[in-house]
């Protein structure tokens, strides 16, 4: 399993690049190994506020649609909008193939730097 | 193979339908411009082509099909003959009630019967299937608060361990859906339902036993929590098979259930179906039921409509030779039968799972009901081997696969439920052949990714099926595209 040591991560899966007051949102190595192959990726709107540990989007593999958690509180200010057209390449590039990114953040105290996510991920493996 | 509408000629036919009897009318500017593109096929192009469709499949005809949640029992081939009795099949919805009591009275007979199995009042049988009758009975729950002048409830409490329907079905109905998580022994966390319950709850939706085929036993502190709060209860009957006859959900202070005719009651299931999904209720719910309902007066059968009803959610009376075929059922096995074949399908389970549990991980390893849940997650962090791979080298067994991938709450799951028609030698082989792949993935894990080599078509692949279907034949390119 890869793990980016530069970003942070919560227990939902995702992980956060933080710059000044900007970040960056993606899902984890993990999060699509065990989601198995993604075939569709929803993306909210621009300005669309999200909230830490709620929901702002879903997204469907072959397996089951599942939602995913905003690790921040924000303002929506960027999608990926070509996840759309080409979800796999979270598959192949979890930590490239970002989902949204938010402004004015706030929040995200408990999120997890790499070393305590690798161990929280082999305590979820057992 | 080649699809129908590649095979036959033009001018070419077959006389399986009568002359029609009914006299021309002109549907002035709705008619249409072309004929329909029908395909033009012999009657022997036709049979063979159908059997040759039937023999791509896998039905409980054919072998186990232990497909967990979807109850996939025998179809006792008596209920299709009852079904095709020519009072039942020519009749029309549409006729005067004096003139089709008896079908009036198996709909009648059949709602008083399942309602004593249910602890239910009324029952109506217009749902298509069970997501439709989760739907109907939702529609009750928000037109019995709406009367009541209670706006606020607007909120629907669903477990992670519900059937995966249920939050769906109460975003359709226009409700937010409230998650409650299950505690470690796979049951309600009832803190986090005191939590939750409250002025803005309309109702629970529980599957019980629930889909990792555990009886939660705090059901009637569950319920007492949701009611005390003013909201109601609602039993998604997928799992009833397990107590049908034993316990009642009225009992257990549900208001309103649905039951799937097509799996607790033996009625074909999937694409042999259709379904049928009625919802049955406690009386305070009764005036809200969708349609018209059967009710016996002094002159014989007559149709009632629900003095505030929520209106029609399917034509006239539901999928009407499904109740024919579940209430031949009901009448086959009798007072005695109906929980002789739970106890049995609770067995056939509890067999199996002891069969598998020295060889597969079980998600909760205590005795189950009708179903238990296995977990792969440990196989394939060793070797490689998912849940996927094992269901799909059950094909070349020829063993139906179990529910894969669900319930979310258990990772690489594989749900088994065998019901009470599979005799002991059927489950030794399953278990015999579940614990050889266990073995060979052990020794060649590379080889299961392939799997299966046997079946008509082999690994699919899954990602175009979803992202790119085809679903129609498109005529200018005489192609499915």
């Amino acid at each position: 399993m890869k793990i980016d040591a530069q970003l942070k991560y919560s227990k939902s899966h995702e992980w956060v690049r933080l710059e000044g007051d900007t970040a960056t949102i993606g899902l984890t190595d993990f999060a699509q190994n065990s989601l198995g192959d993604l075939v569709f990726v929803n993306l909210p709107d621009i300005g669309t506020e999200v909230t830490e540990k709620e929901p702002f989007t879903d997204i469907e593999s072959v397996k089951a649609v599942s939602d995913v958690y905003a690790p921040v509180n924000g303002t929506v200010c960027a999608v990926n909008d070509a996840l759309l057209d080409a979800p796999e390449t979270i598959n192949s590039d979890p930590y490239g193939a970002w989902l949204i990114k938010v402004e004015g953040v706030s929040g995200g105290e408990d999120l997890m730097d790499a070393a305590a996510y690798e161990a929280f991920c082999e305590s979820e493996a057992e | 193979m080649k699809l129908i509408f590649e095979k036959g000629a033009a001018g070419r036919g077959c006389s399986i339908l009568p002359e029609c009897d009914v006299p021309a009318v002109d549907a002035g500017s709705f008619a249409r411009k072309t004929p329909a593109r029908l395909p033009q096929v012999s009657e022997t192009e036709i049979s063979r082509h159908y059997t040759a469709l039937a023999k791509q499949t896998h039905g409980v005809n054919d072998g186990f099909y232990p497909l967990g949640s979807c109850t996939m029992k025998y179809n006792p081939k008596i209920n299709e003959a009852m079904a095709a009795l020519p009072g039942f099949t020519g009749v029309h919805p549409l006729q005067e009630p004096e003139t089709v009591q008896g079908s009036m009275e198996v709909l009648g007979k059949a709602e008083q019967y399942l309602c004593e199995i249910t602890g239910m009042d009324r029952m109506t049988f217009q749902p298509a299937a069970g997501a439709h009758g989760e739907f109907t009975g939702l529609l009750l729950i928000k037109g019995y608060h709406t009367a009541r002048g209670d706006q606020a409830r607007t909120k629907i409490l669903v477990p992670d361990s519900a059937h995966g329907t249920n939050p769906a079905s109460a975003a359709m109905a226009g409700f937010e859906v409230v998650n409650i998580p299950s505690g470690a022994d796979g049951c309600v966390d009832l803190d986090a339902l005191r939590a939750a319950a409250g002025p803005d709850t309309a109702g629970l939706m529980l599957t019980n036993p629930n889909t990792v085929g555990l009886f939660d036993k705090n059901i009637l502190e569950i319920t007492r929590i949701v009611h005390e709060a003013g909201g109601l209860c609602y039993y998604d009957g997928a799992n009833l098979n397990a107590v049908m006859g034993v316990v009642r959900p009225g009992d257990m202070g549900f208001d309103v259930v649905h039951l799937n005719l097509h799996k607790t009651f033996s009625t074909p299931h999937g694409g042999g179906g259709p379904g049928s999904g009625p919802v049955g209720c406690k009386s305070l719910l009764a005036p809200f039921l969708p349609g018209k309902m059967p009710v016996q007066g002094p002159d014989g059968w007559q149709w009632e409509t629900p003095a505030q009803s929520v209106g029609d959610v399917k034509a006239f009376y539901g999928n009407f030779l499904v109740v024919v075929k579940a209430f031949t059922y009901i009448l086959s096995l009798g007072r005695m039968g109906i929980p002789a074949a739970a106890k049995n399908a609770v067995l056939n389970a509890n067999y199996l799972m002891y069969r598998l549990k020295d060889h597969y991980t079980m998600a909760y390893n205590h005795r189950c009901m009708h179903e238990f849940v296995m977990s792969l997650e440990d196989v394939k962090h060793e070797t490689g081997v998912s849940a996927l791979d094992v269901a799909k080298a059950l094909l070349d067994h020829g063993i139906h696969p179990p529910t894969m991938y669900f319930p979310l709450i258990v990772h690489e799951a594989l749900m088994v439920e065998p019901t009470e028609t599979e005799t002991k030698e059927t489950l030794d082989e399953a278990a015999d052949v579940l614990i050889e792949i266990l073995e060979e993935a052990r020794r060649a894990p590379q080889s299961m990714h392939q799997l299966p080599l046997t079946t008509p078509v082999g690994r699919l692949d899954e990602v175009t099926a979803a992202r790119k279907p085809v679903v129609r034949y498109d005529f200018s390119a005489g192609q499915a595209g």
